[in-house]
């Protein structure tokens, strides 16, 4: 220990902007209420701060402040809007469109409608992570009640094309949701302007606290509405019960304001620093390559496998001090690597060999030097005790191997 | 997930890592795992043909920190052993040695059978019975 830490490992969680805590302590000590005490002044500083957490949410994603649902995070907030439209929508059918590459959030909030009697339609995508908009349109039935395609995904940081989706939906009458968690606040998102009725983000991966989340429901044209998942106080138009976290929500709109002023600067400070580490690793190291499309990702985010070197095992060489993460899943019990890769169409084996790199506000080019160069001396270690790339270097062909072991 | 210090030391300073001639009549072979799986393992020991004993024993692992430690562990205990003495060596001495947590108990499994499949193709070679099936499937 008593080495700097560097954490390049933003999409599983932001740290939280020191702005955002200052934002937040007024709401434990001078003003504790309950945002729902409506006869006293605690309960009106609380519902105060809450309608301006709102507006600056909406105003983040150009929405009108009744559109904001508050939850406890984007689980939540996906469990809600897939179950919430299933049953609500029952009468008119019981069919959901999703993709393979989906958050679990999503997949097994499908899962559970399927077992609730709904069917459930998990798209592919292509080499580049994205759906195939004619896969997409064909899948759907007069009895598909929601589309649910996520904006940005966290492993490889591949956008889908929004519009185009919310043009195919609108097209057929169906409701489109997204999971834009990887997205909100750190590239502009207007779900409006693609088509999107119902959208689940969070706090905590924006440089807000953990614990608090969103939907966006469309009000006008057409007016969606979700059946609650949590019941109790009639809370968030009765869509969500339960006491409003009020410090996590002051939090969370200081955050949205603060990614609306640096947004566009902090995208570009960072995609410059994710090409100079990518450029880096892929120059530096033979036989790496950049998982999903270049063209449609974050600009925060890259995910590269370097070949024959097992990814967990290539995060210890220098986990002591540097923290991504990796698409090997070495810990499961089923040793299976990351589905997102895997649908990708990257074989087990490329899969196993990835780590994923999410630079964040707080990221210095001092952070990115480091890095490349202890990754680069990892991946060498791990490549000299590797028998598979000692083969490769033969010109062995390790695809012709029997291996003992599926 | 916490690792015991002597894993992370033979993870770091990894023992016997390399190649022997894989040709040579005193040299077996063990490979095992598979790249999807996110685990290779190959051992090799060479035995003196008059002693009998382990004279050397190198290993090339792709896996994660507890599978080279595991077979880098494998390596010291082989070094000086008889072949028999060799085929003793089980998994749970590993699991104990390493503090290998109960996700890792696959890495010492794989160590073991790297060891026999060494040792079966060592005694292929040179005309001695083998022990049957002792590499383990799972």
């Amino acid at each position: 220990m008593g080495q700097r830490l560097i954490y390049l490992d933003n999409n599983a969680t932001t740290p939280t902007d020191p702005r955002v805590v200052d934002a937040m302590i007024p709401y434990f000590y001078e003003n504790p209420g309950n945002a729902a005490s409506r006869n006293h002044p605690f309960g009106w500083a609380a519902e105060g701060a809450v309608d301006t957490a709102r507006k600056q949410i909406a105003d983040l994603i150009n929405v009108d402040e009744r559109e904001i649902i508050f939850t406890s995070g984007a689980t939540e907030s996906d469990n809600l809007a897939i179950k919430g439209v299933f049953e609500m929508y029952q009468r008119k059918g019981n069919h959901i469109i999703t993709a393979k590459t989906e958050h679990k959030a999503v997949l097994d909030a499908c899962g559970k409608v399927e077992k609730m009697g709904g069917s459930v339609t998990y798209l592919d995508v292509n080499r580049e992570g994205l759906i195939n908009l004619e896969e997409l349109e064909a899948a759907i039935t007069d009895k598909t009640v929601l589309v649910s395609i996520m904006w940005a995904n966290n492993e490889t940081g591949v956008i889908q094309d929004m519009k185009a989706i919310g043009d195919i939906c609108a097209k057929h009458g169906v409701l489109f949701m997204s999971d834009a968690t990887q997205a909100v606040g750190k590239i502009p998102v207007d779900p409006k302007a693609v088509g999107v009725h119902l959208m689940a983000f969070t706090s905590h991966k924006m440089y807000g606290p953990k614990g608090v989340g969103a939907l966006f429901v469309n009000r006008k044209n057409p007016r969606v509405k979700v059946t609650s998942q949590m019941d109790g106080g009639g809370h968030e138009r009765g869509m969500r019960s339960g006491t409003l976290n009020v410090p996590g929500i002051v939090g969370f709109g200081k955050a949205a304001e603060i990614a609306k002023a640096e947004m566009a600067a902090d995208a570009e400070r960072l995609s410059k620093l994710r090409d100079k580490l990518q450029n880096a690793l892929t120059s530096m190291l033979e036989e790496s390559y950049v998982n999903g499309s270049q063209e449609h990702r974050m600009p925060h985010v890259t995910n590269i496998s370097f070949k024959h070197v097992e990814g967990e095992g290539l995060m210890m060489t220098f986990n002591q001090n540097i923290a991504v993460s990796s698409g090997s899943a070495c810990t499961s019990a089923s040793l299976e690597p990351s589905y997102v890769l895997v649908a990708l169409g990257l074989g087990d084996d490329l899969a196993h060999s990835s780590l994923r790199f999410s630079l964040g506000r707080f990221t210095t080019e001092e952070d990115i030097d480091e890095t490349i160069q202890k990754v680069a001396e990892g991946v060498n270690h791990m490549r000299d005790l590797s028998p598979i790339w000692e083969m490769y270097k033969e010109g062995v062909d390790i695809d012709a191997i029997e291996w003992s072991e599926h | 997930m916490a690792y015991s210090e002597k894993l992370l030391d033979h993870f770091k300073n990894p023992r016997n890592v390399g190649t022997l001639d894989k040709n040579s009549e005193n040299v077996g072979t063990g490979l095992v795992g598979a790249p999807e799986c996110g685990d290779v393992m190959r051992l090799q020991i060479e035995v003196d043909p008059t002693t009998k004993k382990i004279t050397a024993a190198k290993f090339k692992t792709f896996g994660c920190g507890s599978a080279i430690a595991s077979s880098s562990l494998a390596t010291e205990w082989l070094k000086g052993k008889t072949v028999d003495e060799a085929l003793a060596i089980d998994n749970m001495a590993i699991v104990e040695e390493l503090a290998l947590p109960p996700v890792k108990i696959h890495c010492s499994v794989l160590a073991e059978d790297a060891i026999k499949g060494a040792i079966k193709d060592y005694q292929q070679k040179n005309g001695v019975q083998t022990v049957e099936s002792i590499v383990a499937s799972h």
